[in-house]
């Protein structure tokens, strides 16, 4: 697919989400760039505290953003909106939760979890609609029509992530945000999880943030990748060329500590410990910059230069 | 490769739970030995019972579990025979001890790091309290505590996850114990934190010369700690060998599921290797073998009869039927074919993992 062609679906400008406590302000995010184009799968990836599940909750508007803004389908929907634009935003973008065991109303059956987007925004014509939408989308993941009467206890851990997407996708929306949908997961479940999602992609044309702390289960299924560090954009590319030509310190130490299941490979392997004393940003300020196509680099002039001649 | 001295051998192990006015067995029949200064990894899913086997060697079992069958011996005694929690302090956390997922369960909040520390030294080794606090300076020197006299009277939360795990492993140093355990001592940690954990455990092993038990659901893990590998499934071990032997020739068709549905080891476009069904529950007498209904290599000799382990090497076992001379030849399957050579590719290309 050529960049030209690409359409954009989703585009974050300048994001910048910022907790107060008391007097206290904390920046998550900032300086966050990025489009995310129709059908594809967008990966953030970063560990623990980086930012990356906040700037999927910005998205869909549950975290407000201080700074810059966020246009889905040449709408900008950040910021105060009319009511109707956020039911519409509500619509179109889902979202999938890391734990399913805690997104799941425990007390609610299947058959009421699972309609809720649609009583919330009229989508049936009638009670037989209603039950039909219910059944498919569930069958859809791979669950039974008999499921519909039980409790989200009576599941194991995959089959509720399943009931989680499900939910999601019952929405028929445009863009789903899968916030590490697969990480509470076992490994075998794991499989059943990440192939789900890839059919429904195919099936749907549906487009994916995939959020993740995880590089090895994101270079199987992202188009492209944002890494993030500290609430920053420090590399984004296309997969293979992230894997192939990182060029981010930061990225480079997530690369090192990635586990193959391989004795011979982790034998050899040295870990490259990252620390941000490496960049000098005292006068020469850094920004995010393009370096080759598609290829995003927070960096400032000196390393810029520095990039430029370890990719020649 | 000089024999290697069997420092705890565990004979038959019957492991049951009583739940709810019925029995779980959760372990099934497990033999298992740990050699001098070797690292085991322990794998498998939820509930395949991996922590509730290294459970036995420490006599921390849940109040409703029981132990029907089976001897752990260990410097010549059997610890089966243990019969109070007083004996049992003799051996845990004293020559056996064990680092948990999350750290900030085994740490007291409200006391500081280095008082949990010396507790343990005192405890164990009969040193006084200033004996005690230069031990455990040391020890947090070691596990890579920068500046650690000062941090000595610092508190939990003042540390970060990472730093909470080198703590607890200190404290199970503490008392230089001939065995640690660690279970999923990484999983609650972020990659590059768990890349470090692991090494620190990796260090400390040679320093020491512990033996050590890893138990883990991550494959990428075990290849690098691991000497050799038990892969457990419903409450038994199905395979065991060497790391090499485990990854470059695997025997048991839930070795090869559990490695092929690795993302890692997964081709764009194409679907990964997934297990369908669910483990079947220990509450029920399993017939045959435990994991013939989601294996699509199972003869009907499989739903019928046990297999008995068959031995590949003088060093690698597998409980299958496949490797009866019976049985029709199988390939494993064509994503862990090759795995090396194929893994090597995927990271060549541009350097890309080892920078």
């Amino acid at each position: 697919m050529d960049n030209q062609e690409k359409e954009v679906l989703l585009s974050v400008k300048d994001l910048e989400v910022t907790f107060t406590s008391g007097k206290k302000k904390f920046v998550a995010v900032s300086d966050v760039n990025f489009d995310v184009y129709r059908g594809e799968t967008f990966a953030l990836v970063g560990e623990s505290g980086s930012g990356k599940t906040t700037i999927g909750r910005a998205i869909i508007r549950i975290n407000p953003i201080s700074n810059g803004e966020v246009i889905f389908k040449g709408k900008k929907i950040s910021g105060k909106i009319d009511k109707e634009l956020d039911r519409w935003v509500v619509r179109n973008i889902q979202m999938v939760f890391q734990d399913p065991a805690a997104s799941l109303n425990e007390r609610a059956t299947i058959d009421y979890i699972v309609s809720e987007g649609l009583y919330n925004f009229n989508l049936y014509e009638n009670e037989e609609d209603r039950k039909n939408k219910v059944v498919k989308a569930l069958t859809d993941v791979g669950l039974l029509q008999e499921h519909t009467t039980r409790y989200p206890h009576e599941f194991s851990g995959g089959q509720r992530q399943r009931i989680g997407i499900a939910r999601a996708m019952i929405m028929e929306p445009e863009l789903l945000i899968a916030d590490e949908p697969i990480s509470a997961l076992d490994v075998s479940i794991r499989a059943q999880v990440l192939n789900l999602l890839k059919g429904l992609q195919k099936e749907r044309g549906l487009t994916t943030i995939f959020v993740a702390h995880d590089l090895s289960v994101v270079r199987y299924v992202s188009d492209r990748i944002a890494v993030i560090h500290k609430g920053r954009i420090v590399e984004l590319a296309e997969t293979e060329e992230l894997f192939r030509n990182s060029l981010h310190p930061y990225t480079q130490s997530l690369l090192s500590a990635v586990p193959m299941p391989d004795p011979q490979i982790e034998k050899e392997k040295k870990l490259i410990v990252y620390s941000e004393a490496e960049h000098d940003y005292s006068v020469d300020k850094p920004s995010f910059q393009e370096i080759k196509p598609g290829h995003f680099i927070w960096a400032n002039e000196a390393e810029m230069a520095k990039y430029r001649e370890m990719i020649k | 490769m000089s024999e290697k001295e069997v420092v705890l051998s565990a004979r038959d192990i019957v492991v049951q739970f009583r739940v709810r006015e019925r029995t779980l067995t959760a372990i099934r029949n497990v033999s298992l030995d740990l050699y001098e200064g070797e690292t085991l990894a322990i794998v498998g899913e939820s509930g395949s019972g991996k922590s509730v086997l290294t459970k036995t060697f420490t006599g921390m079992l849940e109040q409703n579990g029981s132990i029907p069958n089976g001897q752990i011996y260990f410097e010549g005694n059997n610890l089966l025979d243990i019969k109070n929690d007083k004996e049992w302090e003799n051996i845990r956390g004293k020559k056996i001890a064990t680092v948990f997922q999350d750290p900030m369960t085994s740490l007291n909040p409200i006391r500081s790091i280095g008082s949990q520390i010396t507790e343990v030294i005192e405890k164990h080794q009969g040193k006084s309290a200033q004996e005690a606090k230069d031990i455990a300076i040391d020890l947090m020197e070691r596990v890579g505590i920068y500046n650690a006299a000062n941090r000595f009277d610092e508190y939990p939360f003042q540390y970060s996850g990472g730093m909470r795990q080198r703590i607890v492993i200190a404290i199970a140093l503490a008392c230089r114990p001939k065995i640690l355990i660690c279970d999923e001592p990484t999983t609650a940690l972020d990659v590059t934190i768990q890349a470090q954990i692991v090494q620190l455990i990796k260090d400390l092993q040679k320093e020491y010369g512990f033996t050590t038990v890893y138990i883990t659901h991550d494959l990428g893990v075990v290849a690098n700690v691991a000497d050799k590998v038990a892969v457990m499934y419903a409450g038994q071990i199905v395979e065991y060998g060497t790391v090499e032997e485990l990854f470059y020739d695997p025997k048991h068709p839930y070795t090869w599921a559990l490695l092929s549905s690795l993302p890692q080891l997964g081709t764009k476009g194409e679907d990964l290797y997934a297990i369908t069904g669910t483990p079947p529950s220990l509450f029920d007498k399993v017939i045959g073998d435990a994991f013939a209904p989601r294996n699509p290599y199972a003869m009907k000799i499989d739903f019928e009869e046990e297999p008995p382990f068959f031995q590949i090497s003088p060093t690698h076992k597998a409980k299958t039927w496949l490797l009866d001379p019976r049985a029709p030849k199988v390939n494993p399957p064509k994503a862990i074919d090759h795995l090396h050579e194929r893994l090597t590719a995927m990271i060549s290309k541009g350097g890309g993992y080892h920078g």
